[in-house]
Formats: structure tokens, C-alpha cells, sequence
């Protein structure tokens, strides 16, 4: 089979016979697999990101009736590592009188973040890094780490745009944290646990049984929201090219600019495993009969349907004006957000 | 940067913004001063000369055939009209009129180029407001005309195809069934971009009741074309004052209510239906004969003074031309459409977001060589 469970465990069994054999004691062999853990998640992400560049601008180009990069590698393919090796190369500008520590760590936070999340994603049957008990509170106050990013990147910048850039962030991140939060909430009422590992096991390899049927409410809310929390059009405002030319990160330049541009598509597939994880069974087949094919497929497949499902929406929306913005979120996303709780804590209180 | 806008200090909660010259939603080289309140502006001062190149002073030192080209580059969104403009205002000063061919050969390039224009104002302004779809979608049916123009002219962007007298050349023999499918396709096309944007809840709520143009305020500003026809009044040159055999063919001349900016798009979207019909009307009645009236070599008009104008894509478009009555014009005054739209800008914006400038800046079509000549 291809599970990852049997790979995890020819590491674990190479790993222990060699530190066994060195004569190391068992808390280093812990130190070194959880290492090892990080090191993967982190190639992983980074092969992730520069995938998903590439794919957005095929999708971006398929929608505009393009083709989109066609020189670089088959149909591409190599296209965003040519731009990754081309910012690496960039003369890293810092504009004067630039607040330079919070310029330098801005995008240190935003890159950070990303990656922290996905210690408690479960990729697979087996493949979660850390099963925490609070997985889902980790996961939003981790993902609310890229706002301070934004506002710092902002203020930084010592740039008008980037400072209303930022500033828009801030609002806009914070009031979409909420009916974000509660949003997941009503699954956790139902799966009556915070932890991601136990959310999958809940839902079972069973379609009808995922809590997107139920919580259908709240996947909405989930997706609306955290479109919004990514900064994409059409809630785009921190960066709207039109308005605010690039918004935050306007004096950004090299790696890192690269850094922030990878942190957006990190985070949209952040989006994409915790709405899988959540409301869509995880890796879970959505039949028992299906699961010859390996998990992690399964899990890749429905987080990269949830990219494409908002890139779908880059591509077709014109972009909110920021109190229309807030306005939503306040007025629409948060009461329904409620009301979707109460009927949940209801229903699970009677059935 | 702060005396460009007024003399009155600002206060600790406001902040100027310099946009442009370079910035993505200026449609070109103008810089804008805002004074703003967070979000909010509070003042907008337009300024324009970053591309004077003097092309009036240039037409005092060309004869009246040589300024042809020179008129391409006016607005190099719809160069036909600005050509078509020109011939027209010689022809009235020398008293030429062309024959009935290159009229409607002139009608069908000039509605060809009035759609070509819109559909470049349909895709700037949807990528004003972060749509960047129908940008490329309105790319891809200008460049359906252009090839009809390269099939006729030879060129894509300065066409220099009108003459005083006529046109520079006949159609070639598969141009009439091209523009045929061309109009048949675009009509089709249409619709799509009015499935995407027109009742997209998130373009009304961008585009209605903003940047409210009442029809006195646009009129004393000068705004003329789309943009004061947007307001609903009913001011087409093409109607009011036929040029060009234009009394010959059937037409509307659609009108908003509001003059917001959503009427104004929706004007023009009408504009680009109205303009395949003309195209094939003109088609239809395409009448056989000469491409161009007899004009001399060495041509000289009379002396004396004219006025002319004609409806161009963004609006009223004319020459006034002093003639002395040698080879080349004594003085030639250009009236364009788009410095008159700018005027209004810092009426519509005052009190609205950046936001709603980058919308109310994209429904006035401005394009800026036209502004500054």
C-alpha cells in the first residue's frame, strides 16, 4: 500500500535501531523524529506553495482564455521556480527611514505562521505531526498571526499606501475572525472535540456522515470568511492593486516580498486542509470501497478542490469597497454565524 | 505637495496622497492629490501636462495632409474619429464632400473603433474594480477588430486611414464578411460581459448611486459623450448634428437615469450594441463608386475659419481651424472629450473613498494624451 503509515514506520525502525546501536537514550530519538516531522512538513509546504503559483496562473489564464506559462517546462511547470530564483537574486531594498527590525521580521511572521498550522493537519491515515487536544483553537489563533504581519508590514514601510494597506488588514482581519471562529464552531458542538486527529476519526469514511451536510451553514461561512482572512478578491482590499497599488507590501522587495507572496498561497491551502479537516472527513474516501486509494490523496484532492473553489472566485469577482466589507461581516456573517451555533447546540441537545 | 491643493492648513487627522503619475488605476500618465481623511477624500486636484507633446503647434508647421497622422495620436484608443474629425473639418473649410462610399466606408471604421474604444473603458474599468477577467475577455474581441483594421489599413493601433476627401483605401473583398461574423460574434459577447458584471451584486454596490453627476453640473464642466448621456441628456452629435451620412442610418441613443457610475457603464455597454447595428446597416448599404472626392496636390482652402465636430467615443471631439489661406493652417484649436470628463472629477469624488475614486476615475474614460494633446 501507499499509506504514509508504513513509510513512518520504516523511518521509525531505521531511526530507533541506529540511535539503539549509537546507544542514545529514547528523548533524542524523540527530538530527532519530531525534527525530522517539521523538516518534511516544511519541504512539503514550500513544494506546495510553488505549485500552487504555478496552478493559479493556469487557472487565472484558463479563465481569461489564455494559456499562461507555457515556455518553462511542460506547460510551465518550472515557471515559479525560474521567479523564485529571480527574487532570490533582487537587491533587498529597505526605503529610509523604514522602521527596519519590523520591516525584517514582517514577513519572517507571515512565512512562520503559515508553517506553525500545519504541525496539527492530519495529512493522512497516521501523518499528523501533533495531535494537540485544542487542534482547532491552535489552528485560528495561529492563522490570526498573519494579520499582525500585514499591520506590521504596513507600518513599517514608512509608505502611505502600505500604511492604509495595513490598516484595512487590521479591520478587516479582526472582524472576519469572528464568524470565522464561530463558523467551525458548530462542527466542533458536533464532533464534541477540538481535536483535529479525533474531528476526521468522527466523520468516518462515510460521505453523508461529513459535517458539511449538516454544517453546510457553516461551511459557507467558513469559506466567505476565510477568503477574507486570505486577503483574496473578492475581499482583497490590503493589497487592491488598483486602489492601493500593492497595498502592505508596496516596499517589498527579493526574497522578501517572495516570503509574503509564498505565505498568501500557504495560507490559502492552510484554508483549504482545515476546511477539509473540518466540515469535508479529512482523508477519508467518501466510501469505504474507495479506500484502496491512499489517504493522503484524498486529502491533497479535497484541499486542492477548496484552492480551486477560491481561486474560482479571484478570477470572476470585482472587489468589495471596505465598508461594504465590514458591513457583511458584521451584519450578514456574524448573525448567521449565531444563529447556525444555536441551531447546532440545539440539535445536538435533543438528538 | 500641500499648497497644490489649497491654502488651508491640514488638520492632525488628515493626509495628502500623491497618486500617480505611475500608479495602476490613472489610465496613464496623471497625477492626482488627494486630501484625505483615512478612507475618506476630501479634496481631489487632477493634475494633467505629463503628456503635452503640442501637437497644435505642430499643425501650424504641416500642411493639411501631413497633420493626418499627427491626429492618430490624440487618443490613440479610437484614432479613427480623431481622423475622421480632421478630414471632416478641411473638407468644410475647402468645401469638399466626400463620395457616398467613403462616408459609410468612414461610419463603419469609426463605429468599428467606437466599439474597440468601449470595449478598452469596459476592461479598465472592471480591472478598476479588481475584476481582472473581463479585462481579457475585452481584449480578445478588440483584437477581432484590429485584425479587421490591419486587413484594411495595414495598421493596429495609429491608423492614419481617413484623407481629406476620402479614405486612404477600399475595403479588401472578404472585409464586408468578416465584420459580419465580427458583429455577429460580438453581440454574443456582449451578453457575457453583461452576465459577469452588469447584475453582479458586488459591481452594483461598487458602481451604484457613486459619483452622481447631476446633468447642469456635467454640462458646465463640459463633459460631453457617455458621461453626460449617462446623466440622461439626450446630446449626440451623430443625431443632433449628422456628419458623414449618419441621418442615413437607424439608431438609438441610449440614455441613463442617475448619472451614477453604473449608467454610464451601462450607456456604453448599449453604445457597443448600437454601434454593430450601424456597422451592419452600413454594410448593407455600402453604395459602389469612388473612395475619395478630387482634391489638388498642392491644396489650399480658402481663408477664412471653421468649426467642426463629431461624436467620438468618449464624447465631443472637434477641430476650429484658421486657414490663411497657404498650405498650412494658421492656427488649429483641438477640442477633445476626456479633458472636459476630467473636469468633473473632483466634483464626483469629494466625500467618497479611494475606492470609489479608482470607479468614478474608470466610468469617465479618460484617456490622458487626449487630455493633454
Amino acid at each position: 500500500m501507499l499509506e504514509l503509515t508504513g513509510l513512518f514506520q520504516w523511518i521509525y525502525a531505521i531511526a530507533s535501531s541506529l540511535f539503539s546501536s549509537l546507544g542514545l537514550s529514547e528523548i533524542i530519538l524523540d527530538i530527532f523524529l519530531m525534527v525530522l516531522a517539521g523538516a518534511a512538513i516544511i519541504i512539503f509546504l514550500a513544494l506546495m506553495a510553488l505549485f500552487l503559483i504555478w496552478w493559479e496562473r493556469k487557472v487565472a489564464a484558463h479563465f481569461q482564455d489564455r494559456l499562461g506559462p507555457m515556455m518553462t517546462g511542460w506547460h510551465g511547470w518550472l515557471q515559479t521556480i525560474a521567479d523564485a530564483i529571480k527574487l532570490l537574486q533582487k537587491e533587498d531594498i529597505v526605503v529610509a527611514n523604514a522602521d527596519r527590525p519590523v520591516h525584517f521580521w514582517a514577513p519572517v511572521v507571515a512565512f512562520a505562521s503559515c508553517f506553525m498550522v500545519y504541525a496539527v493537519i492530519p495529512f493522512g491515515k497516521g501523518a499528523l505531526a501533533a495531535d494537540l487536544n485544542i487542534g482547532i483553537l491552535y489552528i485560528l489563533a495561529i492563522t490570526t498571526f498573519t494579520v499582525i504581519s500585514i499591520v506590521m508590514a504596513g507600518w513599517a514601510s514608512n509608505n502611505k499606501y502600505a500604511l492604509l494597506g495595513g490598516m484595512r488588514s487590521a479591520s478587516q482581519v479582526i472582524s472576519y475572525e469572528v464568524p470565522l471562529t464561530l463558523s467551525l464552531m458548530g462542527a466542533v458542538i458536533m464532533a464534541g472535540t477540538l481535536s483535529t486527529g479525533q474531528f476526521v476519526e468522527a466523520q468516518g469514511p462515510y460521505i453523508w456522515k461529513w459535517f458539511v451536510w449538516p454544517q453546510f451553514l457553516g461551511f459557507t461561512i467558513y469559506l466567505m470568511a476565510s477568503t477574507a482572512e486570505l486577503n483574496r478578491t473578492p475581499f482583497d482590499l490590503p493589497e487592491a492593486e488598483q486602489e492601493l497599488v500593492a497595498g502592505f507590501n508596496i516596499e517589498y522587495s527579493g526574497m522578501k516580498f517572495a516570503m509574503f507572496f509564498l505565505a498568501e498561497f500557504l495560507n490559502m491551502f492552510t484554508v483549504g486542509a482545515v476546511a477539509t479537516t473540518i466540515f469535508l472527513g479529512g482523508w477519508q474516501p467518501p466510501f469505504p470501497a474507495l479506500s484502496f486509494i491512499p489517504s493522503w490523496i484524498w486529502f491533497l484532492g479535497k484541499s486542492l478542490f477548496i484552492v480551486f473553489l477560491i481561486m474560482w472566485f479571484k478570477w470572476t469577482y470585482p472587489r468589495v469597497r471596505v465598508d461594504h466589507l465590514l458591513a457583511f461581516a458584521w451584519k450578514v456573517l456574524l448573525p448567521l454565524s449565531f444563529a447556525n451555533l444555536i441551531l447546532t447546540a440545539a440539535g445536538v441537545l435533543i438528538f | 505637495m500641500s499648497d497644490l491643493i489649497d491654502n488651508v492648513p491640514l488638520t492632525e487627522e488628515e493626509f495628502l496622497l500623491n497618486m500617480g503619475p505611475q500608479h495602476p488605476s490613472t489610465h496613464g500618465v496623471l497625477r492626482l492629490v488627494l486630501k484625505m481623511r483615512g478612507e475618506f477624500i476630501e479634496d481631489v486636484i487632477p493634475h494633467i501636462g505629463y503628456l503635452h507633446r503640442s501637437i497644435e503647434k505642430i499643425a501650424e508647421n504641416r500642411t493639411y495632409a501631413q497633420f493626418m497622422p499627427y491626429t492618430d495620436r490624440i487618443d490613440y484608443c479610437a484614432s479613427m474619429p480623431c481622423n475622421l474629425a480632421w478630414a471632416l473639418t478641411v473638407e468644410k473649410l475647402a468645401g469638399i464632400e466626400a463620395p457616398p462610399r467613403a462616408q459609410y466606408l468612414r461610419v463603419i471604421m469609426t463605429e468599428l473603433n467606437r466599439i474597440a474604444s468601449h470595449l478598452i473603458y469596459l476592461g479598465v474599468m472592471s480591472l478598476d474594480l479588481g475584476a481582472f477577467t473581463p479585462f481579457l475577455y475585452a481584449f480578445r474581441e478588440r483584437e477581432m477588430i484590429l485584425d479587421l483594421f490591419e486587413m484594411t489599413c495595414g495598421q493596429r493601433l495609429t491608423y492614419n486611414y481617413m484623407r481629406i476627401g476620402g479614405v486612404s483605401r477600399d475595403i479588401p473583398p472578404d472585409f464586408a464578411s468578416k465584420c459580419r461574423e465580427f458583429t455577429r460574434i460580438f453581440r454574443k459577447r456582449v451578453d457575457d460581459y453583461e452576465a459577469i458584471l452588469t447584475n453582479n451584486p458586488i459591481f452594483l454596490t461598487r458602481t451604484k448611486n457613486i459619483g452622481i453627476l447631476p446633468i447642469k453640473v456635467g454640462l458646465d464642466y463640459g463633459a460631453s459623450g457617455p458621461t453626460i448621456r449617462g446623466s440622461g441628456h439626450n446630446w449626440d452629435i451623430r443625431k443632433a448634428e449628422p456628419y458623414s451620412s449618419y441621418d442615413k442610418f437607424d439608431f438609438k441613443v441610449p440614455l441613463g437615469k442617475n448619472g451614477d457610475v453604473w449608467d454610464r457603464y451601462i450607456v456604453r455597454v448599449q453604445e457597443m450594441r448600437e454601434s454593430c447595428n450601424i456597422v451592419d446597416q452600413a454594410l448593407d448599404g455600402l453604395p459602389e463608386g469612388d473612395i475619395k472626392a478630387k482634391v489638388p496636390g498642392v491644396f489650399k482652402p480658402p481663408a477664412g475659419e471653421v468649426v467642426m465636430r463629431i461624436e467620438a467615443p468618449r464624447g465631443e471631439m472637434g477641430y476650429y481651424v484658421v486657414s490663411d489661406g497657404t498650405t498650412k493652417p494658421y492656427r488649429v484649436k483641438i477640442r477633445t472629450a476626456s479633458f472636459g470628463n476630467l473636469q468633473v472629477l473632483r466634483y464626483l469624488s469629494r466625500g467618497y473613498k479611494i475606492a470609489d475614486l479608482v470607479a468614478i476615475f474608470g466610468s469617465l474614460d479618460v484617456v490622458l494624451p487626449e487630455v493633454d494633446r
